[in-house]
């Protein structure tokens, strides 16, 4: 499990974003989220991300030479660069998708569990979002629906504090988004940045909702964006936040914090395999082709 | 072997046969399973196949749009079902940035096989929320595909082929036309998307109805045929795809256009068609166009406005006359209400 933490942060927070040519939301900061619950599940159960999805995508198994020919907009990408960043998807492994416009795979995920019940399937679904995503309505509606039918879904509220560059208190009137939860019958609890704690209330959540058949659950996670809303960059000196805001969080770096667990020698050695696989990532995408003129008419609709 | 059911019927049939074919195929939406049944064309469904695949919703048309398309993502068929087409404005997010785009902005690796049935149209008063056509909004994004048949037997054969489709399909249905009825076999059959129906052949004028609006055409025919005018009546069917090769190959030979919606014309399905017809034919055959549509106005409630707001079989019958002989003096119908609409007695 160590090993597989270390090697997908690592991979998510070395990611070298001055290569890609289309927009990226980083997740640098948030990794431990991903892998916190990610590492908790099976590898059939299935995953709902957002526009800040790296993290996630890579957390559940997803192929890191995929999505960085994906960044590309290579023909090797998970859509042929049709996606990019904003759209990172990879079935097989079940990430069942990335949504640029906010709150709006949440629904997707409660009628997965939906159908999973349907189908006497015994998967649980995870639905990623923001905090900004609980001011949407379709938050609200998916809870209430959820809760109704206790479907097997955890939601992760990613709480960041902010919304591009507004911050949580301009936009909610309290700031316990757990208590909202629970308003719709869905039991939430709050975990600070702590990928330990997370991958143990997540195995636990988990191990209950398959032995009942029954959820949902939420768990707010608090964590930080270290980076500006898009793009590769710091902004504290924007003056819209600081840099003392970030240091505790910088402090409590999760990354960091997992390395240290480690034998040096482990450490090195899965350091060395990370480097040599972000690599052969980039090597992989420079050297794929882009797609042929043609695919622009394919894929609107399954053909018959 | 076939017999005579209404429109609303053909669907309540079609559903039902997909149900029992195909333990994927759900029904939701609000009221679906209630005693009324959404004008009774979900009833007995909850009955026969239980309240797991039949169910009423919260009033979260956003939310729930969003719940069909994980469904179907995880291999279920959902037919999500709006009593009014007013209501779908709610989904729009959905519709238009999820489940339009998802095949394609994920390469390919999923498909999001939903059927989002709506009722848009005249019955009896609804004012200027119920009785949208709102259509046009749908054929407009690449992704969607958009079914409005206007026949009983077409709406079986389209409903059908709508929940056997991978896509997703809004599929449009007027409310007056619940009410028509028509041969219908009882077996199961599909009819395609992309291909428009002749429902009469004419020589003078072509006559495009959109939904309930062929039912309409077919009626001015009649009262073309007394003035001696010959008007062949396209019914699309299918709005995206349309099947503009049937509809241009009539107006080769007939050189007059008109096509009617259950809609508002401006940026709609009429000046698609006509855009279409006139790209193709441009240079090759002279062409006499008109439009019709609802009045450019939200729908009023009281009757003499809402009669004049709807095109009906006289007033489409007046402006195929005028395009076909524009000096003549202007085209005498009396005015008889169609049957389905006097027959209304609400109160929905």
């Amino acid at each position: 499990m160590e090993n597989g933490h270390g090697r997908r942060e690592e991979g998510a927070r070395v990611y070298p974003t001055d290569k890609v040519k289309s927009p990226v939301h980083l997740s640098i900061g948030q990794e431990g989220i991903a892998v916190g619950v990610c590492e908790a599940l099976r590898p059939d159960d299935i995953v709902f991300g957002t526009y800040r999805g790296h993290a996630v995508y890579l957390a559940k198994g997803g192929d890191l030479n995929q999505m960085v020919a994906e960044l590309y907009g290579k023909d090797t990408g998970n859509a042929r660069g049709k996606g990019g960043s904003m759209h990172l998807v990879d079935v097989p492994h079940g990430v069942m998708g990335t949504s640029a416009v906010v709150g709006t795979t949440i629904p997707h995920a409660v009628g997965y569990a939906y159908a999973l019940r349907l189908q006497k399937r015994d998967q649980i679904v995870v639905s990623f979002f923001g905090d900004g995503a609980t001011e949407e309505g379709v938050w609200a509606e998916s809870m209430n629906f959820a809760a109704l039918k206790k479907l097997p879904v955890l939601f992760i509220c990613e709480n960041n504090f902010y919304a591009v560059h507004s911050h949580v208190s301009a936009r909610q009137a309290t700031d316990d988004i757990c208590a909202r939860a629970r308003a719709f019958g869905v039991p939430a609890e709050r975990i600070d940045d702590d990928v330990v704690a997370l991958y143990e209330t997540v195995a636990r959540v988990t191990a209950e909702m398959r032995r009942t058949g029954e959820g949902p659950y939420m768990i707010e996670v608090r964590a930080y964006r270290w980076k500006e809303h898009v793009g590769p960059n710091e902004d504290y000196q924007y003056g819209y936040r600081s840099n003392e805001e970030w240091a505790p969080w910088k402090q409590n770096d999760q990354v960091a914090r997992l390395a240290a667990l480690l034998d040096g020698a482990v450490r090195g050695r899965i350091e060395a395999e990370v480097e040599a696989s972000i690599a052969a990532a980039f090597a992989y995408a420079e050297e794929s082709p882009f797609p042929d003129g043609a695919e622009l008419y394919t894929d609107v609709f399954v053909e018959a | 072997m076939s017999r005579i059911i209404s429109y609303g019927e053909a669907i309540r049939e079609a559903t039902e046969q997909e149900m029992a074919r195909d333990p994927n195929v759900i029904v939701m939406g609000i009221g679906v399973d209630d005693f009324k049944a959404v004008f009774g064309t979900t009833g007995g469904l909850l009955e026969r196949f239980g309240p797991e695949r039949v169910f009423d919703t919260p009033l979260s048309e956003d939310a729930m749009t969003g719940v069909a398309i994980g469904a179907g993502l995880a291999g279920l068929r959902p037919i999500h079902v709006h009593i009014r087409m007013d209501f779908v404005l709610l989904a729009m997010n959905q519709l238009v940035n999820l489940a339009a785009k998802t095949r394609y902005m994920f390469g390919g690796q999923m498909s999001v096989p939903i059927v989002v049935r709506s009722v848009i149209g005249r019955s009896w008063g609804q004012g200027a929320q119920h009785s949208q056509g709102l259509h046009s909004l749908f054929t407009h994004i690449p992704g969607l595909k958009v079914f409005a048949p206007s026949t009983p037997y077409d709406v079986k054969g389209a409903l059908i082929e709508s929940i056997r489709d991978n896509n997703p399909v809004m599929f449009v249905e007027h409310r007056m036309l619940h009410y028509i009825t028509g041969d219908v076999p009882e077996e199961s059959y599909t009819v395609p998307f992309g291909k428009a129906r002749i429902l009469a052949e004419g020589d003078d004028v072509t006559i495009v109805g959109i939904s309930y609006m062929a039912v309409e055409a077919m009626r001015a025919r009649t009262h073309l045929s007394e003035a001696g005018i010959s008007a062949e009546v396209i019914d699309p069917v299918s709005l995206s795809p349309l099947d503009i090769d049937t509809i241009v190959e009539s107006v080769r030979r007939t050189g007059r256009l008109l096509v009617v919606d259950s809609a508002w014309t401006n940026c709609g399905m009429t000046a698609e068609i006509v855009a279409q017809v006139a790209e193709r034919l441009s240079g090759a055959r002279e062409v006499r166009y008109a439009r019709m549509g609802y009045a450019p106005v939200p729908c009023p409630t009281t009757k003499n406005l809402e009669d004049l707001f709807y095109p009906n079989s006289q007033t489409i019958a007046q402006t195929a006359f005028t395009l076909c002989r524009e000096n003549e003096p202007i085209f005498a119908v009396a005015h008889r209400e169609a049957a389905e609409v006097s027959a209304f007695k609400g109160p929905f």
